[in-house]
């Protein structure tokens, strides 16, 4: 962790990345979204960054614009150290994955486990026999805990835990050095939760692959993640090594949300005070000038008001955007 | 999340609690945790829509009434030894008697020719027609044309609406505007009308042709050809596009995307096979509307050229003599009908086995 603010080290670096939506709001009117709006970070090799933030925040659109998947409006993305813009994105298809949220609708259902996990080896074309593409595909299952003897069964056969194993052996496929874990346990039962995650951390250990790891759940994100970043409507409030960040937040919108993790003793859970936020998040159509969270924010001054809060170091990597904290 | 619920320490249920006391559960054997890896036999989409068909029993008559009909006019012309455009023969000799013939009966001069040689002549099965020619070998014809026009006019609606409805809804945004509203405008276009200008003009321009394919089917059939490819994949190009407008928001989508797999891989590899069932069954569905089509067509007299017949052209002919002979009406009448219900039961069947919104 010591490491994180070298540049040099970083294998994904991300600036200012923007993703604004155009939606129609009326008779021949447009409004821009800004689903995601300036957000900053870099991921180290074999690290994890753990993101989460409230729903419509912006967290999975962080992932997929910077896998390309959406148009950037603005912002750049790297991959050590070199520029990822649309000509050379599909050799870096193969550097950068996606481990989706939904195991029941990102895999096609008229595919076998076989074709699902063969398809990045077709498209770039990474084997040289028959026989190899097999041996592959057969090695991706049992690295993801998936038997042989299910390669030639349909996607509908299967529970959603295995489902989302057969997603990750996909997203493994092409030895990618980066994933982007879109929810990925978020649509499972918790005992499974606890499998998937685990294997996430085993297969980090295994192959070194650095995760951006998207969730509500603070809990399964604190597990897994060395750094933990919080998002709120499109813009990112505070990130922080992850005990650091559980321990001493600093953010007003981070002490909320962490008050809110359930407590699994109630003696504890009594004793803690839950901070609990007015009002709703505001439409992101219509954003609150300077800080986003100001209307929600019981330190809130006129300067919260004026100008939005620049994303500064509070020391030892702790990065926060905020007038007042 | 991690929490290990070791059952060796399981909490002890306080006695007011209302929750399962956990000390009464023993932990799973390995033997008993094997069960949960038994899977059920593995069935393809293919497979399973298959079965659902053949439980269909109005689904199962049309494909036997479809089988026999194809194997009929693949092998009855082999069999029956008449031509469809030749009067019938008599030790080599034209009989001009034999008009109007009765089913199964034999003329006059057909009679004494068996009787002089003691040789059975193959019988009439549905008589003959008032030029003296064997009705049931027309009507074998006929269906061959009328089946045979079903069924290629059916593939270049599939192949032209399928193509155009994937580009126009894959592509979306202004492309999918311009080409919709060229669908809508051929849509408003009155089909009957066009098919019989379209028909005149075509006869007109296609008279003189050499080519040879073009002079075998005659220049009414190829401008049936013609309107289908021009007017009827609309219909299909509007299913495919909507059907691709669906799936395109599947995450499946996004993840082949996300692995690098091109436009066109995702277009053939996922979307289309995902559509395919609808695609089958519209099909299905146009074929019996074609055979209408060409069949209206030949009745009103823009269809096959005479002397090759078509069901069509046949029931047009018997219209003539319906008051003497009305089983000439009946037999091709009755062929169209039988067609036509087969494949309508046959697309039903199809939608309820393949449908997957009248799945589960």
């Amino acid at each position: 962790m010591s490491d994180q603010s070298t540049k040099s080290g970083s294998l994904v670096k991300v600036e200012d990345l923007k993703e604004y939506f155009p939606i129609r709001t009326g008779f021949m009117r447009t409004t821009m979204l800004k689903a995601v709006d300036g957000v900053s970070f870099e991921i180290n090799p074999g690290e994890t960054l753990g993101l989460v933030g409230e729903s419509g925040c912006g967290k999975t659109t962080v992932g997929r614009t910077l896998l390309r998947l959406y148009k950037p409006t603005g912002g750049k993305v790297y991959f050590e150290g070199h520029e990822v813009n649309d000509r050379n994105m599909k050799e870096y298809r193969k550097k950068m994955q996606m481990v989706f949220q939904d195991p029941y609708s990102s895999l096609d259902p008229r595919m076998t486990v076989e074709d699902i996990i063969g398809e990045p080896l077709d498209v770039h074309k990474m084997y040289s026999s028959k026989g190899e593409r097999r041996d592959t595909i057969l090695g991706l299952m049992s690295l993801v805990g998936l038997n042989a003897e299910h390669a030639t069964r349909y996607v509908h056969e299967f529970s959603g835990g295995q489902r989302q194993r057969i997603g990750i052996a996909r997203a493994l496929a092409v030895r990618p050095g980066f994933i982007v874990c879109d929810e990925p346990v978020s649509a499972l039962d918790v005992s499974i939760q606890a499998q998937v995650v685990n294997m996430f951390e085993d297969l980090q250990e295994k192959l070194g692959v650095a995760y951006l790891f998207i969730a509500h759940d603070l809990l399964v994100v604190h597990h897994i993640s060395d750094r933990i970043a919080v998002m709120y409507l499109g813009r990112m409030v505070e990130m922080a090594d992850a005990d650091e960040l559980m321990d001493h937040p600093i953010h007003p919108y981070t002490l909320s949300l962490l008050s809110a993790v359930p407590v699994p003793d109630p003696e504890t859970a009594r004793a803690q005070k839950r901070i609990i936020l007015e009002g709703d998040v505001p439409s992101p159509l219509n954003m609150p000038s300077g800080c986003a969270f100001r209307t929600r924010c019981r330190y809130a001054t006129e300067q919260c008001a004026r100008e939005c809060p620049p994303f500064t170091d509070r020391g030892n990597g702790h990065m926060v955007a905020c007038w007042e904290k | 999340m991690d929490s290990n619920m070791d059952s060796m320490n399981m909490p002890k249920k306080s006695p007011f609690s209302m929750q399962i006391d956990l000390q009464r559960f023993e932990k799973a054997t390995d033997e008993e945790k094997k069960q949960q890896d038994v899977m059920s036999e593995s069935t393809t989409f293919f497979k399973d829509g298959m079965r659902k068909l053949m439980k269909n029993p109005l689904a199962v008559a049309s494909i036997i009434v479809l089988v026999l009909i194809i194997l009929t006019i693949i092998f009855a012309p082999l069999i029956v030894p008449y031509g469809y455009s030749d009067i019938i023969k008599v030790g080599g000799k034209r009989d001009k008697s034999a008009k109007n013939l009765a089913p199964f009966t034999y003329s006059a001069k057909e009679i004494d020719y068996m009787e002089e040689t003691g040789e059975k002549l193959f019988p009439h099965i549905m008589g003959t027609d008032s030029m003296c020619r064997d009705y049931f070998i027309r009507v074998v014809y006929g269906t061959r044309i009328s089946l045979s026009v079903g069924l290629f006019a059916s593939i270049l609606v599939l192949i032209i609406g399928v193509l155009y409805g994937s580009i126009s809804g894959y592509a979306g945004g202004r492309v999918d505007l311009v080409m919709m509203r060229i669908v809508d405008i051929i849509y408003s276009l009155p089909d009957m009308l066009i098919i019989i200008l379209l028909s005149v003009v075509l006869n007109e321009t296609l008279a003189n042709t050499q080519n040879p394919i073009i002079k075998s089917l005659g220049t009414n059939m190829v401008s049936i050809f013609i309107v289908f490819g021009l007017l009827y994949w609309v219909g299909m190009a509007r299913l495919v596009r909507g059907e691709i407008l669906k799936m395109k928001n599947n995450e499946f989508v996004l993840a082949a995307k996300a692995v690098g797999a091109s436009s066109g891989r995702i277009i053939r590899s996922h979307i289309i096979p995902n559509c395919l069932s609808v695609i089958i069954i519209t099909t299905a569905l146009q074929i019996p509307s074609a055979i209408f089509t060409e069949s209206f067509l030949s009745f009103v007299g823009m269809g096959v050229k005479a002397p090759m017949p078509s069901l069509g052209s046949l029931a047009n002919a018997a219209r003539e003599g319906l008051q003497s002979y009305p089983l000439q009406l009946v037999f091709p009448a009755v062929t169209i009908v039988l067609i036509v219900l087969a494949f309508n039961l046959l697309g039903d069947g199809l939608r309820d086995a393949f449908d997957p919104k009248l799945r589960r």
